[in-house]
């Protein structure tokens, strides 16, 4: 009864990391080492979604057999023809292998499915970030132009406070607004480029995009929304950490505060709930800086992060 | 792109090289860069006789507009594409920001920032 044993294993996989997702939310000891916290929703992420797929392919694998993996690539010789013959098998006195097989090509079937769909969502997501960038990209290079208080940044005419970042495998840009310009001072704009180009260096919309697809496909789920925000709001604590090395915290705060309260654009209502308290958490978090998590803890997180991952890895291959 | 919005008119290629005096580009370039601009559909042309009169598609406002709407998130599609420096805050959470910003300028000398 191994396929069952590997299903019940997988299925508390799964589950823990529904649960390790909801107390990761609450979890206050993430601002203090964003970037170790990071790493465990990716893995969670991960493997929760690994292990979501895994129990239902092994519910549906006949046990006794070798790993879902290894029986995934095998499964001519999981299901013999002989099974696929209903008819003879309806025939029999004991209708239970028959529906036994029922049950079991369907757990297969919405396992795959469940791996066909994440990885849809994934590629659509990605696809829809390049398409929106690569727009960007074009109206930027009829539009932007160059300002000297902003060296290497791009500058639009628009009238309200916008700053963002395309990253790219090619270019790279940050793109400011003309009302970014005049609403803040030399030193808020250095620290506002110094966040930008910690996004950048560092891909984090990369870590961002599982998430971002995640929202998308289950546009419902307070928790797939839950876990979207609590990423969000790491990244900019971490790119808020970059941003600091060798710059007074007042300028980044001042940054931020003016931006916040420039109030010229109302957001739409959902938008406006899904950020929710956040630019207090971080305008308090740079106020009252709070001690990172010492090395030993975050070693310990980052082992535990990895140790999910390579357990449910192992579950299906084994 | 600047000279097709300056100009009421759509252009031929000889006459937006006559606009662009300072720059000194070669005919063949201004035909390449309007030809892609129109490819790409951000200007329209149309036969006069056998040269391409050029004219924007839409207005540079309009352009400015798509961008910026884009980077403020006011376009209800949730796309990871880009990374917000931070976003506009309502009601109570501004007030807390506001008290956060005059405390710090009340103990750091509030010489930084223009406003």
């Amino acid at each position: 009864m191994k396929g069952l044993a590997d299903a019940a294993l997988l299925a508390a996989l799964a589950m823990g990391s529904v649960l390790g997702a909801s107390a990761l939310v609450q979890a206050s000891w993430t601002r203090r080492s964003p970037a170790a916290a990071i790493l465990l929703w990716q893995a969670l992420g991960l493997a929760g979604g690994l292990a979501a797929v895994g129990t239902l392919v092994s519910l549906g694998l006949p046990g006794d057999h070798l790993g879902v993996a290894h029986s995934l690539l095998h499964l001519g010789a999981v299901f013999p023809g002989a099974a696929f013959r209903f008819p003879a098998a309806f025939g029999t006195v004991n209708a239970l292998p028959a529906l036994l097989l029922v049950f079991r090509l369907t757990c297969l079937a919405a396992g795959l499915a469940l791996l066909a769909s994440l990885c849809w969502v994934l590629i659509a997501a990605s696809t829809a970030a390049l398409q929106a960038r690569r727009r960007q990209r074009a109206l930027l290079a009829l539009l932007a132009h160059g300002d000297p208080k902003v060296p290497g940044a791009l500058v639009v005419d628009y009238p309200t406070a916008a700053a963002y970042c395309l990253p790219g495998l090619r270019s790279r840009i940050v793109v400011l607004s003309v009302g970014t310009l005049e609403l803040l001072g030399r030193g808020e704009l250095a620290a506002v480029l110094a966040h930008e180009r910690a996004h950048l260096r560092e891909r984090h919309d990369l870590v961002l995009l599982p998430f971002t697809a995640l929202r998308r496909a289950f546009p419902r789920s307070g928790m797939c929304a839950e876990s979207h925000r609590a990423v969000a709001l790491l990244i900019e604590m971490l790119a808020d950490d970059r941003a600091l090395r060798g710059r007074p915290t007042r300028e980044l705060v001042s940054a931020l505060v003016r931006f916040g309260t420039a109030g010229t654009c109302p957001a739409p209502a959902g938008a406006l709930a899904a950020g929710e308290g956040d630019m207090a958490a971080r305008v308090s978090r740079l106020l009252q800086p709070v001690r990172p998590l010492p090395a030993t803890a975050s070693a310990a997180v980052c082992l535990a992060a990895g140790l999910l991952v390579a357990a449910t890895v192992a579950l299906l291959i084994v | 792109m600047d000279v097709l919005w300056e100009t009421d008119a759509p252009l031929t290629v000889r006459e937006v090289s006559a606009r662009l005096t300072e720059r000194n580009l070669a005919h063949t370039t201004v035909m390449t860069v309007l030809d892609r601009l129109a490819k790409k559909g951000f200007a329209k042309r149309q036969r006069d006789g056998r040269a391409w009169r050029y004219c924007p598609a839409a207005t540079r406002e309009t352009y400015v507009t798509e961008l910026m709407l884009t980077a403020l998130d006011q376009t209800g599609d949730r796309t990871a594409a880009l990374t917000r420096f931070a976003q506009s805050v309502s009601g109570v959470e501004a007030e807390v920001l506001r008290d956060a910003l005059e405390m710090l300028e009340g103990d750091g000398g509030g010489d930084e920032g223009s406003g």
